[in-house]
This record gives C-alpha cells, sequence and structure tokens, in this order.
C-alpha cells in the first residue's frame, strides 16, 4: 500500500468515524483508534495521538455552535475543567509507565462503557434547589428551549468533581475525550439536565485533550502523515453528522452503533491480552 | 437590576466570543492541513507507510522551533504540523479568552478558577513531561 491509497482510505474512515461520533455523541477518536489498530496495524501510539488531535477537533468544531446558542454552561464546564486537565495530565505520565497492552485493554473496557452510556435513557429533569456548593461556586443556570429558557440547579458537586478527574486521566492515558465519563458525572452526579451535560462535556474535551496533547506531540505520538487525513475526515464527518442529526432519528443507529463498537473492543481487549500491539 | 442586566450581557459576549475562537481555530488549522496534505502527497505520495512499529517523530516535528525551521525550508509535514499546532492551541486561547472575559466581569472567583486551569495546561506543555 502506498502512502497515496494509505491517506485516501483514512481519510474516508475518519469521515465515517466523525460522522458515526457526532450522530452518537461518542466523539470522534472513539472509533480514531481502533481503526488504525486493527485496519491499519498502527502502532497505538500514533493512533493514540491522532484520536487527541481528533477529539480536539470535533470538540471546539461542535462546540463553537452550542456555545453561542448558550446552552453549555461555560461556568461549571471552567470549573470542572480544572479536574480534567490535571487528571489528562497525570494520564499522560501514567502513560510512561503502562505496558501497550494494558493501554488496548483499559480502551476496550472503556469502549464498552461508551456504547453502553449511549444506550441509556436520558433525563431532562431539571433540580429546583441544588447544593449548598453549586450556589457559591456559580454553577446554576438555565438553558434556552422551545417554552423559554429553563433554570436548573445542581448537585454533589465534589462527587462530580472526582469523576471528573478519573475521566480526565483515562483521556490523557488512553487519547480519548471520555466523554461518556463525562456525561456520567454530569447527568447521574450532578444531576445537570441531558442537554447541558452533553454540550458541556463536548465543550470540556478540547480543553482536556489538549492538556495532554502538549506532550504527547513532544513525545512524536502525532505523525502529520495520520493527522491531516483524521483532522479533515473527523471535520467533515462531523460537519456532516450535525445537519443529519435534526433530520433522522438516531435511536436504531445508536443501537448498531453500540453493538459494533462492543465487538471491536472485545476485539482490542483479546489482542491486547495476547500482547499483539 | 442595571448591575444584574450588565453581567448577562457580558456573558452572552463572552460566550459569542468564545464560540468564534473555537470557530476560527478549527477553520484556519483545516485549511493549514489541507494545504500541507496536499504538498506532502505531491512530495510523498507513492512512498510505503511505516507506521507499523513506533519510532516516535524527528524533533523536526515535536517542537516549536523545528516546526519553524520546517516550514521555512517548505517542508509539508512541518506544514501539516502547523496545522497541528493551531488545532491544539485553539482551546488553549478559549481559555485565555474566558479569563479576559471574567476579568472584565470582575468575576473574582472564576479569575481564580480560570488561571488554575491555564496554569496546568502551561505546566504540561512546559514542564519536559516528554521522557
Amino acid at each position: 500500500m502506498t502512502i497515496f491509497t494509505f491517506t485516501l482510505i483514512l481519510l474516508l474512515g475518519a469521515y465515517l468515524a466523525g460522522l458515526a461520533g457526532s450522530l452518537t455523541g461518542l466523539g470522534g477518536g472513539v472509533v480514531i483508534i481502533p481503526l488504525l489498530t486493527l485496519f491499519f496495524h498502527v502502532d497505538i501510539r500514533y493512533a493514540i495521538g491522532a484520536a487527541l488531535v481528533a477529539s480536539i477537533a470535533t470538540s471546539s468544531g461542535s462546540a463553537s455552535a452550542y456555545v453561542k446558542e448558550g446552552i453549555t454552561n461555560v461556568r461549571l464546564g471552567m470549573f470542572l475543567e480544572i479536574a480534567t486537565t490535571a487528571g489528562a495530565v497525570m494520564g499522560a505520565i501514567l502513560a510512561i509507565y503502562t505496558p501497550v497492552n494494558i493501554v488496548a485493554i483499559l480502551f476496550g473496557i472503556m469502549l464498552i462503557f461508551s456504547a453502553a452510556m449511549t444506550l441509556r435513557k436520558k433525563s431532562e429533569a431539571a433540580l429546583t434547589v441544588g447544593s449548598k456548593l453549586s450556589y457559591t461556586l456559580k454553577l446554576n443556570g438555565s438553558y434556552p428551549s422551545k417554552n423559554g429558557p429553563i433554570a436548573y440547579k445542581l448537585n454533589n458537586v465534589g462527587a462530580g468533581f472526582s469523576i471528573m478527574t478519573i475521566a480526565g486521566m483515562l483521556s490523557g492515558l488512553l487519547g480519548i475525550g471520555s466523554g461518556a465519563l463525562k456525561v456520567l458525572a454530569m447527568d447521574t452526579a450532578m444531576k445537570v439536565p441531558f442537554r447541558v451535560s452533553t454540550t458541556t462535556s463536548n465543550f470540556m474535551v478540547g480543553v482536556t485533550a489538549a492538556a495532554s496533547a502538549v506532550v504527547y506531540l513532544q513525545r512524536g505520538y502525532i505523525d502529520p502523515g495520520i493527522a491531516f487525513p483524521v483532522i479533515i475526515g473527523v471535520l467533515a464527518g462531523a460537519f456532516t453528522g450535525s445537519k443529519l442529526l435534526m433530520k433522522i432519528n438516531v435511536n436504531s443507529l445508536k443501537l448498531i452503533f453500540s453493538i459494533a463498537i462492543t465487538l471491536i473492543a472485545l476485539n482490542m481487549i483479546y489482542n491486547g491480552f495476547n500482547h499483539k500491539f | 437590576m442595571i448591575t444584574k442586566e450588565n453581567k448577562k450581557m457580558t456573558d452572552y459576549d463572552m460566550e459569542q466570543l468564545i464560540g468564534q475562537v473555537l470557530r476560527y481555530g478549527v477553520l484556519i488549522s483545516g485549511s493549514i492541513a489541507i494545504i500541507g496534505g496536499i504538498w506532502y502527497l505531491y512530495q510523498q505520495g507513492s512512498g510505503t507507510p511505516h507506521y507499523t512499529t513506533f519510532n516516535g517523530e524527528p524533533a523536526g516535528y515535536t517542537s516549536l522551533t523545528g516546526i519553524l525551521k520546517g516550514l521555512a525550508q517548505g517542508s509539508a509535514s512541518e506544514i501539516i504540523q502547523l496545522g497541528v499546532l493551531i488545532l491544539i492551541a485553539t482551546p488553549i486561547i478559549r481559555i485565555f479568552f474566558s479569563l479576559v472575559s471574567f476579568i472584565i466581569e470582575k468575576d473574582r472567583l472564576y479569575i481564580v478558577i480560570t488561571s488554575i486551569v491555564l496554569f496546568i495546561i502551561l505546566f504540561s506543555m512546559f514542564a519536559g513531561l516528554k521522557v
């Protein structure tokens, strides 16, 4: 295979990854790593570098629209970014001491978890009374809807912050946005309404990924020949996805995608145990 | 009442500003990646990819000075890496703009919080964690 064909196939793959990632809310990085390692037999370290770049591209691309609409809770994102960036730096340090097959196994587990999270029921419910800390930190807010702005309050700020640290650490170690864990922290622990938590999580992915990307760039994980088709493909895919999202029903798509992701995850875990990385 | 209204305005302004920063960052880095990519394929398209083993990238791709040196020589790989750099810089610049907005809003708590995030990222950048 020449570099030319490699680039074209990767461009197409990255496009589909960006499309699937934006339709299901999983982000671009999740598909990039298995695509590069299982299909192209690229070393997982290059794949992690590419996935980080993909995560920043999709996050920044879609966050720009959500922030302008006022759905994203910028203060909440900013506060939790302390946890995710600190976690990401720890993850990037941990990565030095973690054998690649362990990284592959962890990645597989994270994939299965993400697939399960895509399928769970979403809660739009907004709390009317928040915890003390939520007022002190000015984390409560409101978001626009068809029936005017909806106010919401937050709970369990400490628990959310702790889960975010783990999310950041996994993001730094595996090169993914770990959006699924971020949503878990905000939805399940802090009781943020679903629309706010997904957009705020997406908003945070860029900064979290950048915190470890600056380390990985210096370590030589980011290869230009892989990076450019990934950036272009994922951005174009995410753009198509955001246009399609309004028109199609994604429920069946999410189910198919989750099953596919789980199979890929099992493959990664199996290969990890057999030291095929 | 008036102060509250003012505060809302700046929050809204900050959201618009952050949105623009993210959008232009992505557009610029994407365009540079396309230009560099086409040039790269023209130069090396007939070669064979070598990604199955990890060698780490040469210094030219991993540091700002290396990338700038390559740019001066018109090297395609360094043009792409410049696009990557701008992409990575985009969320960091976003934090910087948020900090400025919080300073204008005189929101002390969030000036501190935003500074911590910025500090962590700068630490990550310059602490020599590349080992």
